[in-house]
């Protein structure tokens, strides 16, 4: 009991590490909000990540490594929508950070703001699998939601740094006008693929798929996070040549067996997508990352590209 | 002792109050997506049960949520609600539902209100909650990775795990790596605490246990634990821990426990998992009690003197997520006697490899061999169980 007490005499008197630093810790749970808190911050913030780019942002662990960070952020920004539902919550009430917990002026919720595709009207039970109550959480993939996610996170640093308040503004004000000319480039780029219909692994491109009008017609999962049977597989091959479809879009992390198998019977094509910056991964921030989808899906759909 | 028990709510009262003062942030939530669903807590129902077969009808399985008899055994029916409080607390509790000698019954498994925002990385805990001795002890019996409890566990802390109502504080240390020191007070008594005052109407190595009335600091039960947490590479993780446990015993009115334990596990994952799967794990414990018994005259004119036993034993165990949905695990036990109420009995070893099977993250279905050998019976018990899992509601998160 006393080397106890010692041990926490010790504790209150060590000077706290981070009330010295002037650099604001941002700590985000994906390389995507990552990349936009790194823009919006500039030289005034360090700027770290919980799940990797190449990660599903579904199955993280808790690790205690992770809590550290948290414990140590100035802000923390997350997605939400139970994205992060399986871990974050974990992190947050174990860092023992005032600062970052919702409802702080620390805490940003990223997703404040954007038009929610797939809001549940009537009565959401898991019969349906993974379904998120809120609306799907992959907004990031439209880039236009960029701005709504950026503003989110200057007001998020304005709140606990007011004195950086003309730094934000302006980089801000710099970020939007770089995406907005970006939006009109990949727009136009996208454009012959307007109306193309695609299948996709799991239900998590509805953003991106609507900015540029194309269609998901089927999923590979036949339910949020339920893997195929054969009997569905044999349905969307069939379903795939009736329509007409010739990309299948899968991520990375997912095993790519099925949707290997998928198009090699119906005759699509195989895109592999990842869905998040990707700094270890050569997708250095959220321009490159909607640079390489757009460029690597449009290059699948050539006339040359596909059957 | 008494002037640093004090001493330790004083400082605990000094850490609160300046939090209390803190003015707070309300950030207005944009998106509620059902108005009714506002300010409930999460609430999530729990069935664990299981199926089982015993080579002999009389076996081995002391541990209260054990699969203990031929036939289907209601494990836990766990009821579960938390939310945040307020700006400062989260609070959560566990109501377990089962039958006992075929009556239905309540436990208050854990209700406890945790703060989120003391300062100097501290946080306080108080209520009705597990002891954080070690890994398995705070775990709920749906949380375990095997059908029935270590049997290292059953015999330090009895059937239903060491819990009983106290505080407990943690810090997270200043350092460039996880260390986490953990230090908490609780009563010492009731069945849940049988290793020390226990209850009246028990016994312990034949000595009847003493109606106890809490006299002094070392009346209550107290333990420190430090976790340590290392990210060895990108896909590889260990967390230690060493834990300490003390407080009087019911045998007498000076005779004392300790208990001291270390804890590991190492787990590796790779970055690119198909929904989290695969992964491999690797996790022990072992645990040694001294248990000072006091001198007693039995109702038959016997005398026991006063005696100190000395009760040891381990778990290790890995578990191998090998493909999605599916894991594999196997587990060793030893401990040096057999029930839990006599250390004097005899060694007691079991091997239980298993196979679980997760349709999704809300259901369980799990196949277990156990080969039981204990030196108190001539011939081993071999036991299968079938065990099945269900959770509606909420999903909480999980912990590492």
């Amino acid at each position: 009991m006393k080397w106890l007490l010692l041990c926490f005499i010790t504790i209150l008197l060590l000077p706290s590490v981070d009330s010295w630093a002037k650099t604001i810790h941002i700590v985000t749970t994906t390389e995507d909000l990552a990349a936009i808190a790194r823009d919006i911050g500039g030289d005034r913030v360090s700027v770290d990540f919980i799940a990797k780019g190449v990660q599903d942002p579904h199955f993280i662990d808790a690790k205690p490594s992770y809590l550290l960070k948290l414990s140590r952020a100035d802000l923390f920004v997350e997605i939400g929508l139970g994205l992060e539902s399986g871990w974050a919550p974990t992190l947050l009430s174990g860092a023992r950070n005032g600062r970052i917990q919702p409802g702080s002026p620390g805490y940003v919720r990223a997703a404040d703001g954007i038009a929610l595709l797939e809001v549940p009207t009537g009565r959401v039970d898991r019969s349906a699998g993974d379904v998120h109550g809120e609306g799907n959480p992959h907004y990031w993939l439209d880039p236009a939601n960029g701005k709504a996610i950026a503003l989110n996170i200057s007001e998020g640093l304005l709140r606990i740094d007011p004195e950086g308040k003309a730094v934000y503004a302006q980089n801000l004000k710099r970020f939007t006008e770089r995406l907005d000319a970006a939006l009109l480039r990949w727009d136009a780029a996208m454009k012959p693929l307007e109306g193309e219909k695609v299948v996709t692994y799991h239900n998590s491109w509805p953003y991106f798929l609507k900015r540029f009008g194309i269609k998901a017609v089927d999923y590979v999962e036949p339910k949020p996070g339920i893997p195929p049977a054969s009997a569905h597989l044999k349905q969307l091959i069939e379903r795939i040549r009736a329509e007409d479809v010739k990309i299948i879009i899968a991520e990375p992390y997912f095993d790519q067996k099925v949707p290997n198998f998928l198009a090699e019977q119906s005759g699509a094509r195989l895109v592999v997508l990842p869905p998040s910056v990707s700094t270890g991964g050569g997708i250095e921030d959220y321009f490159q990352l909607f640079d390489h989808l757009i460029d690597t899906l449009t290059k699948a759909l050539q006339p040359s590209g596909v059957r | 002792m008494k002037i640093s028990f004090s001493f330790f709510f004083i400082i605990v009262l000094g850490i609160v109050s300046p939090v209390f003062a803190q003015e707070r942030f309300a950030a207005a939530s944009q998106t509620a997506p059902n108005a009714t669903q506002r300010f409930n807590p999460d609430i999530s129902l729990n069935g664990l049960f299981a199926a089982a077969y015993f080579s002999e009808p009389e076996n081995l399985q002391f541990g209260a949520h054990d699969p203990s008899d031929r036939g289907f055994t209601l494990q836990n029916l766990e009821l579960t609600m938390s939310a945040t409080v307020d700006p400062y607390f989260r609070a959560e509790g566990h109501l377990i539902f089962g039958f006992e000698e075929g009556e239905s019954i309540v436990e208050i498994e854990e209700a406890h209100m945790t703060t989120l925002a003391l300062p100097y990385g501290l946080q306080l805990m108080a209520g009705q909650f597990f002891t954080r001795f070690g890994r398995l002890n705070p775990q709920h019996p749906h949380a375990w990775d095997f059908v029935d409890q270590a049997i290292v566990n059953t015999l330090m802390f009895g059937g239903d795990g060491l819990r009983n109502p106290g505080v407990q504080i943690s810090a997270l240390l200043p350092l460039p790596f996880y260390l986490e020191i953990l230090g908490s007070v609780q009563n010492a008594k009731g069945e849940t605490a049988m290793s020390f005052l226990s209850s009246n109407g028990e016994t312990f190595a034949g000595r009847p246990i003493l109606e106890q009335a809490v006299n002094e600091a070392e009346d209550m039960l107290s333990m420190g634990r430090l976790k340590a947490s290392f990210d060895l590479s990108e896909t590889l993780t260990a967390v230690a821990g060493t834990s300490h446990l003390f407080a009087s015993n019911g045998t007498g009115t000076d005779t004392a426990t300790r208990i001291h334990g270390i804890d590991f596990f190492i787990k590796w994952k790779p970055l690119m998992t198909d929904h989290g799967w695969p992964f491999v794990s690797l996790q022990g414990e072992a645990m040694q009690r001294s248990y000072e018994a006091g001198a007693a005259t039995l109702d038959d004119g016997t005398t026991l003197p006063r005696e100190t036993f000395e009760t040891e034993g381990f778990y290790i165990q890995s578990l191998y997520g090998f493909k999605r949905r599916w894991v594999a695990g196997l587990r060793y036990d030893l401990a040096d006697a057999t029930d839990p109420a006599d250390p004097r009995t005899g060694d007691r070893w079991r091997l239980s490899p298993n196979l679980s099977y997760y349709p999704s993250e809300f259901s369980k279905i799990r196949l277990q061999y156990n080969y039981d050998r204990s030196d108190d019976l001539a011939d081993p018990i071999h036991a299968v169980f079938l065990q099945y899992e269900f959770t509606i509601g909420a999903h909480a998160a999980h912990s590492f």
